[in-house]
């Protein structure tokens, strides 16, 4: 899949809550080809503190209208001055870059997103709902004003959201909310989210038989498979999170669950 | 257009631009974004006698203009760059240079040896300054008489244009260098990596899971410019710069204090199309100097 080094155009930048913010980016030519659970990986000027690209999910593609959305959580030095950038500013990206979720041979599925998790998880939703797949999302945070982006998941399926205050939805972890007691009548499970949750979710997939993929996060520098940095352990040896991942199935992880 | 052609040992590159091992993969990771055939050359990742797993995660911590890494010549061994990699990258119109990797003089022998029957490779990068391995690696390049007595064991060992990669570990970097010129190197390449480390003080915990790693990118250049200077004033053979280049600037920098060609490590993890941005900012800068020949600026610094 070919890859790219592209300025793209901010259309706009917007606050969703104290955490998180919104990149809405265009081009001249139509954008390339992105598959669900790829990302891209984001040049910052003007901030000496950063040297290296930050590696960013594909929130969603219009290409009807050529755009490109990013959900970003302001983390450190580097999101904090993307969360600063201007509509008519200019973002320097690579992508699209990673494999992607296995949306082939699963008719019935569950995705999972805790905090910044869901970034990936909105534009998988939308190419389920494309191929006519019966898809569940279930949403989970801390409290309400942490469960976003509701109203666009509800376009592709049907939603479970649950918090740990019980503010919004179901009270408590998302791994117990009470759709995942079916878990073991979905084809495939896709997660993204802090690891705690991503092991939680695995362990109870590995219970019902449930197939189980989830979307990884480590340190990166270069995100096309060349500084070796970004690894994690899998049965196959180290891999590479920027280009064997971000996806991985939990069968290939050397996780203790 | 200038001449951008430059000499090292046995090996004519068509311009001084190589890309420094481990941070360009075998090549065709970066297809997408240079093209391959327009590098002087390519030096292809530390390879080693056994298939080695490298260092536990993290293995990356980002600082002000660099980063540390601590990946620990994580490749699949010489056996699997011969069968499954070589194949697949010797139709490139470039010179492939592979870093020569290993804990033992024997092992340094037995990969060189293996390259022997490889036409399609020119060169090799003795590696005898990785910071990121237990036994081995920088401790070969510490010290004048183990530096030497590696690099006489591969000339024995290899016909091919032999580049010895210096650690900037070292308080007496020319001598080190005079050794590995006595010893029959071809070239020095300096510098690897410098020793360095970073902590989380929420954590109080090393990032790093080997504690410490080797640091990168342009925080480096003072200090790689600095002994690329000192060793070429003592050396005949020619010096292969590298260290915090991100633009051709920084390597026609190089090229004034002594070098007769440059790699570039860390900017292609930055920007994977920044080589061919600096080979055309070579021409630019010829071009505006009225230099015929690049080979002109290698030692031209006015001082």
């Amino acid at each position: 899949m070919k890859k790219f080094i592209q300025d793209l155009v901010i259309v706009s930048t917007h606050k969703l809550n104290d955490e998180f913010f919104m990149v809405v980016l265009t081009d001249d030519p139509p954008l390339p080809v992105m598959n669900p659970g790829q990302f891209a990986e984001i040049k910052i000027d003007n901030n000496p503190a950063v040297f290296l690209r930050r590696p960013i999910s594909i929130h969603d593609v219009d290409y009807k209208n050529n755009l490109l959305y990013l959900l970003i959580k302001v983390i450190g030095s580097g999101t904090r001055s993307l969360s600063l950038m201007k509509a008519g500013e200019t973002l320097n990206l690579v992508y699209p870059l990673g494999n992607s979720f296995n949306t082939e041979n699963a008719e019935k599925v569950m995705l999972a997103g805790g905090g910044c998790g869901i970034a990936p998880l909105l534009y998988l939703a939308r190419c389920l709902h494309q191929k006519n797949k019966k898809t569940t999302i279930l949403l989970g945070g801390r409290t309400s004003s942490d469960i976003l982006r509701t109203e666009e998941f509800e376009k592709y399926g049907e939603i479970h959201i649950s918090t740990d205050d019980g503010s919004r939805g179901d009270k408590g972890f998302i791994t117990v909310n009470p759709v995942m007691k079916k878990l073991n009548t979905f084809d495939r499970l896709f997660c993204c989210g802090p690891l705690p949750m991503l092991k939680a979710f695995a362990y109870v997939a590995r219970e019902n038989n449930t197939d189980c993929e989830v979307s990884l996060e480590n340190t990166m520098a270069c995100g096309i498979g060349a500084c070796l940095c970004c690894i994690t352990e899998t049965i196959h040896g180290n891999k590479c999170v920027c280009t064997d991942g971000p996806v991985f199935n939990i069968n290939q992880l050397k996780w203790q669950i | 257009m200038a001449d951008l052609k430059v000499t090292i040992g046995k090996l004519k590159l068509k311009n001084p631009v190589l890309t420094a091992s481990g941070t360009f993969g075998y090549g065709s990771e970066f297809g997408d974004f240079v093209d391959i055939d327009s590098l002087g050359g390519i030096i292809i990742k530390g390879t080693t006698l056994e298939p080695r797993e490298g260092n536990a995660y993290p293995r990356m911590a980002e600082t002000s203009s660099g980063m540390l890494n601590a990946v620990g010549l994580q490749n699949k061994g010489i056996d699997f760059f011969i069968n499954q990699i070589y194949p697949e990258i010797k139709q490139y119109n470039t010179n492939i240079i592979v870093n020569v990797s290993g804990s033992e003089i024997d092992d340094y022998v037995a990969v060189a040896e293996k390259l022997n029957d490889l036409d399609g490779i020119p060169a090799l990068e003795l590696n005898i300054s990785c910071p990121n391995v237990k036994t081995g690696g920088m401790a070969f390049g510490t010290s004048c008489a183990s530096a030497a007595s590696v690099t006489k064991a591969v000339r024995n060992a290899s016909n091919k244009t032999l580049i010895v990669k210096l650690s900037p570990n070292v308080t007496n970097i020319a001598e080190i260098a005079q050794a590995v010129e006595d010893a029959g190197a071809d070239s020095i390449s300096l510098i690897n990596t410098l020793l360095g480390m970073a902590v989380d003080a929420e954590t109080r915990r090393p990032v790093l899971s080997t504690v410490t790693g080797g640091l990168s990118g342009p925080c480096i250049k003072p200090v790689a410019l600095r002994m690329v200077w000192q060793v070429s004033r003592v050396v005949k053979i020619p010096v292969v710069g590298l260290g915090g280049i991100m633009n051709a600037t920084d390597a026609i920098e190089f090229m004034l204090a002594g070098a007769t060609a440059i790699q570039v490590g860390t900017a292609n993890f930055v920007d994977p199309s920044v080589c061919g941005k600096i080979i055309s900012g070579l021409h630019d800068y010829c071009s505006r100097h009225h230099i015929n020949s690049i080979t002109e600026i290698t030692g031209a610094l006015r001082y």
